[in-house]
């Protein structure tokens, strides 16, 4: 499989442009990597509306949880994907339906094919990586836990959003 | 926006050693990074209070856990070493520590070579006893060893690949297959290398220890330690390692690996090994090694030079039985070095004087430039006699299968003028008789 190689400028880009965010398969457990992204991209200022039939109806850190994409009355930028592989074509059909402009799958998640369906619809995708971490990949912020975020930089760092 | 855009060439090792981990403060643009002298950080709210704690958002708490001198170290490391992320500690030993603490349980066992630092020997066998952790000592002469001593319950393989006293190089890249093959990590301890000339994780490493004490830091100035993981070891692929694949009660049931992925070792290593066990590298001692490593290069490239015009040296001595330098041609590590240390095998090597056991303390008593003590990598020229100080504590055999017999002198050659190095030598073995 090629190796997935996505340039900072272009993360950094769909980060800063992007404001609301469906997180599909965001679960109300505190200790679940989903609960820690989608908490910290709240309070990175994103909106971030929970996806989960499971759950369908409660209040998740403020929202209000879909059952559905299509269910969700309002537009949607990004789809933030935390299922496993064989459920990705079907979200990425949905995602396409409601006009949204980016599919975003999470670390370990990634489908070609369906990558390649949602680039030929217009879509961006980007697979393999978290939000989270990227975010704090690309504000520094992942350096203050000692991981290597390959930023060399002169300059202060800008901030993303 | 297509994903097919050409990827950006690394940048070089002298660049990451200047620039990796040190962007300017974004507050104030401090070019330098400052040494943050506060123990604590505040909070906004009570909410990213917690956030902080269940480590659902990145940020500094408390300097136990993380401090932003530090952490610009610990990112430096993790680059230099090309891995995922790093772990500082106060000390080389406490590294060895935190790495084992995250891998092993009581009644568990890792295998490792014998030609390792005494101090390292001692942990080993005795300290980490205590823990309920058993080390096995392997024979390097013979891989399969290592092998043959590998059961249920072993969790690790730990090796030098430079071995101090001096001038043995360990094959790590079939150790390396050993581990896959028995899906535990190969732990290399770097130090004596350091990651100009050796790039441990190329070999097939997961984890690689400093004593930052050492070559990084470089000047004989501070003490510090270093855990660096490659983020390519995948834990789940078995249940040895529960600490990282299972909710861990000892920070309400979060399940490191799945939460932190790559980084989840380090990250265990933080807010578990670090936050209880505590050996907390300085703010001040983090940015002495900053500094020391910004020249990291320079000095190694010297280091290793002066290295190989003193051993020749001292191979050519009639006073000298025997040198063991994996830069000398006679060296039956020749090769091996060639292979895992293309820039040179360190500035740290043993020599045997015809004198044994008298002429060595002789010698060592003897110097005048050189520093007759228990250290390695720093810009001074250093010497010891191993088996009356660092390898006291072991028996005979360990000491033996260490490298440091009676007659073993250890030296670690600094950037002085070659030539003054030599003649502080030359003298020193007059008064030695030798
Ligand atoms: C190879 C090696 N590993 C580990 C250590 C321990 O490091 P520290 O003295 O920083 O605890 C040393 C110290 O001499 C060493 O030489």
């Amino acid at each position: 499989m090629e190796k997935l190689y996505y340039p900072d400028w272009q993360i950094r880009r769909i980060l800063s442009e992007t404001n609301v965010i469906a997180m599909i398969g965001a679960s109300s457990n505190w200790n679940r990597p989903s609960y820690f992204a989608m908490k910290y991209l709240q309070e990175k200022g994103y909106r971030v509306i929970p996806v989960n039939p499971g759950i369908e109806g409660q209040q998740l850190l403020g929202e209000t949880v879909y059952g559905s994409l299509k269910s969700i009355p309002f537009s949607i930028e990004m789809v933030d994907i935390f299922q496993k592989p064989e459920r990705v074509p079907a979200i990425v059909d949905d995602a396409i339906e409601i006009g949204a402009k980016i599919v975003w799958m999470q670390l370990t998640i990634r489908h070609d094919e369906a990558a390649k369906k949602a680039e030929n619809a217009g879509l961006v995708v980007i697979m393999d990586r978290c939000p989270k971490i990227e975010f704090g990949r690309l504000s520094g912020e992942l350096g203050w836990g000692g991981v290597n975020t390959r930023v060399i930089s002169s300059r202060r760092s800008k901030k993303i959003r | 926006m297509k994903n097919k855009s050409k990827q950006a060439k690394p940048p070089g090792f002298e660049t990451l050693a200047i620039h990796a981990g040190a962007s300017p403060d974004p507050t104030t643009g401090a070019r330098n990074v400052p040494i943050y002298n506060s123990t604590a950080y505040v909070f906004d709210d009570v909410d990213h209070a917690a956030s902080l704690f269940n480590l659902q958002t990145f940020g500094y708490l408390y300097s136990r856990i993380g401090n932003p001198t530090v952490s610009a170290l610990e990112e430096k490391v993790a680059a230099l070493e090309n891995g995922r992320a790093a772990v500082a500690t106060a000390s080389g030993h406490a590294a060895q520590l935190l790495a084992m603490y995250i891998l092993m349980e009581p009644g568990a066992n890792f295998v490792s070579s014998p030609n390792l630092y005494g101090g390292s020997i001692t942990q080993f066998t005795h300290t980490f006893k205590k823990f309920g952790w058993e080390c096995r000592f392997a024979d390097t002469a013979n891989l399969d060893s290592f092998k043959n001593s590998i059961d249920k319950d072993t969790k690790a393989i730990f090796t030098e690949v430079l071995a101090n006293p001096g001038g043995i190089v360990i094959d790590i890249e079939p150790l390396s297959k050993i581990a896959k093959s028995e899906g535990i990590p190969l732990i290399v301890d770097n130090t004596t290398a350091s990651p100009y000339l050796c790039q441990p994780f190329e070999w097939g490493a997961d984890i690689i220890i400093h004593s930052m004490t050492k070559y990084l830091g470089g000047h004989g100035n501070a003490m510090g330690g270093i855990v660096v993981e490659s983020g390519k070891f995948d834990w789940a692929q078995n249940d040895k390692f529960p600490s990282l694949t299972q909710p861990d009660p000892a920070y309400h049931n979060l399940t490191f690996y799945e939460t932190f992925g790559d980084f989840g070792f380090s990250t265990k290593g933080r807010a578990v090994a670090l936050r209880d066990l505590g050996p907390t590298l300085s703010p001040t001692n983090a940015s002495l090694i900053s500094t020391g490593i910004e020249t990291l290069p320079l000095r190694m490239e010297r280091h290793v030079e002066n290295a190989m015009i003193v051993s020749e040296f001292l191979n050519n001595h009639s006073g000298v039985e025997w040198v063991s330098y994996a830069g000398l041609k006679n060296s039956p590590y020749y090769e091996l070095a060639k292979k895992y240390l293309p820039k040179g095998p360190g500035a740290l090597f043993t020599f045997g004087l015809l004198g044994g056991y008298e002429a060595g303390i002789k010698l060592v008593e003897s110097t005048e430039l050189i520093s007759h003590l228990a250290n390695l990598g720093d810009t001074r020229s250093l010497i010891i006699h191993p088996a009356s100080t660092t390898h006291r504590q072991l028996t005979d055999e360990q000491r033996l299968d260490a490298g440091a017999g009676a007659e073993v002198i250890r030296i670690s050659v600094g950037l002085e003028s070659v030539n003054d190095i030599i003649a502080d030598l030359e003298q020193a073995l007059d008064k030695a008789g030798v």
